[in-house]
């Protein structure tokens, strides 16, 4: 409500025409003032659309990006089944035929030969069992590999819920240091843990994230071991620390390795697919990419790298309280 | 009387790697093994070996038609007194719970574990001694 007040100092009535002006003017003032008031609630009603649209968009994108880690599992998991029927022949074929090669000396122990053949037969059977044990040795490792692979990809992501961000990180040390430990003679490294008790729970896939937390922080096993056998420090001590923080709405989660560092030019190729700087037979150049689109894609959070070459690398992860919220199922959905 | 094991797989190289696993048990005849390369030959085999002392089936599960889930109920059917092992490269949960519960009595993963293939053989062999 507004009023529209008019004085005059010599006291006299307004005359007809003076109140009708007077009153047309009000008229035109509460329409004016109508209007400004519509054009900011079509306004506001176009912003609220425009971020519907936008926020309809990124589930949409979470969805697909689901839906393709879903079959990128399937994909796996099927080649590796397939690889396991040849590999099967490849192990077992190998395996007794180092124990055929036995047999065929105890069978020659007793035919006479001339010490020169006997000499010649023998090294070629020794040449034959090295090569058969190679052969065994590789297979296993090829089974080694296939069984990693399925269980990256066990069927889909499951599901999503309300997960302790401490506990899952934990966990997540624990499994990559046993794994490295069993995979590598010798392998040692510092752990450090900065948990907020305040980082509490957060809505997400816990397989996928268990998935990118193995990734990172095996990747700093590697650059911590690796300046360790490079550097000439005596007094270098191989460390990853792990630390949760809460931002309110959202959770912090930093995997810092004192390694090798990442120099600038493979730092920007580091989240493309297939992109790797191990050597051959040691990495995919998968995992780095495919732990991008989960918290990107998936969960809507962030990831950074950090890095000096030489001193230390440090992935931060921002992931919202309620990540995993605009997908309502898994992969296998 | 000689013990019979069954060995079922739509893979040939299969007889050829058993046959050579096995040579020492198959040369002394401690047992005889017999190869189907699907579900139908192996159940028919089953049924012609009613008076032969039958002691073990091992059976792939990935098999064109016929597939190795679909045989098991129906060897069991037929021999409810033979155990049947799958081996499979699908070693998951689920796999190994449909096995189990169609009457498996163990479910081997590929790449094939012939050490412990040959210790369920013994104890099968030991029980009908």
């Amino acid at each position: 409500m507004g009023v529209l007040a008019l004085t005059r100092t010599d006291v006299r009535p307004f005359t007809d025409k003076e109140i009708e002006l007077v009153s047309t003017f009000a008229d035109q003032a509460a329409i004016a003032i109508e209007n400004v008031r519509l054009f900011d609630s079509v306004e506001a009603r176009t912003r609220e659309l425009a971020k519907s649209l936008d926020d309809l968009r990124t589930a949409q994108d979470r969805l697909v990006q689901t839906e393709k880690l879903a079959s990128l599992g399937q994909l796996t998991a099927g080649i590796a089944h397939e690889i396991k029927n040849p590999l099967n022949f490849v192990n077992n074929f190998s395996a007794v035929s180092v124990e055929l090669i036995d047999e065929l000396r105890d069978a020659l122990g007793g035919v006479h030969l001339d010490s020169k053949l006997r000499a010649e037969i023998n090294e070629i059977a020794d040449t034959l069992q090295g090569n058969l044990d190679k052969v065994v040795r590789h297979g296993k490792r090829a089974d080694a590999i296939v069984k990693n692979m399925l269980l990256h990809s066990r069927q889909g992501s499951g599901e999503h819920r309300a997960v302790d961000i401490n506990a899952l990180v934990d966990e997540s040390l624990n499994l990559a240091y046993h794994g490295a430990r069993a995979e590598k003679q010798g392998f040692n490294v510092t752990l450090e843990k900065s948990f907020d008790p305040a980082a509490g729970e957060v809505d997400l896939f816990p397989q996928e994230i268990t998935r990118v937390l193995l990734n990172l922080i095996s990747n700093g096993f590697y650059a911590a071991s690796k300046r360790k056998a490079e550097t000439n420090e005596s007094d270098y001590e191989p460390t990853l620390a792990a630390a949760t923080k809460s931002l309110g709405d959202k959770v912090e989660i930093r995997i810092r390795d004192n390694g090798i560092g990442i120099p600038p030019e493979v730092r920007e190729k580091l989240f493309n697919p297939f992109f790797t700087t191990k050597p051959a037979g040691e990495g995919t150049g998968l995992g780095l990419s495919i732990s991008h689109d989960i918290i990107v894609k998936q969960h809507g959070g962030s990831i950074e790298v950090d890095t000096r070459p030489g001193e230390f690398t440090e992935f931060r992860i921002v992931l919202p309280r309620r990540a995993a919220s605009a997908n309502k199922s898994g992969g296998g959905a | 009387m000689s013990l019979l094991i069954l060995v079922v797989d739509d893979e040939p190289d299969v007889e050829t790697l058993f046959r050579q696993q096995f040579r020492r048990d198959l040369r002394s005849g401690r047992f005889t093994m017999e190869f189907a390369q699907s579900a139908p030959v192996a159940l028919q085999r089953i049924t012609d070996a009613a008076g032969v002392s039958l002691i073990l089936i091992l059976s792939d599960i990935n098999m064109p038609g016929m597939s190795g889930l679909d045989l098991l109920p129906k060897a069991k059917a037929l021999r409810p007194d033979v155990p049947v092992i799958m081996i499979t490269a699908y070693g998951d949960a689920e796999t190994k719970r449909k096995a189990l519960e169609n009457g498996a009595e163990a479910l081997l993963t590929k790449p094939i574990d012939f050490g412990t293939l040959r210790t369920e053989i013994d104890t099968r062999i030991e029980r009908t001694a």
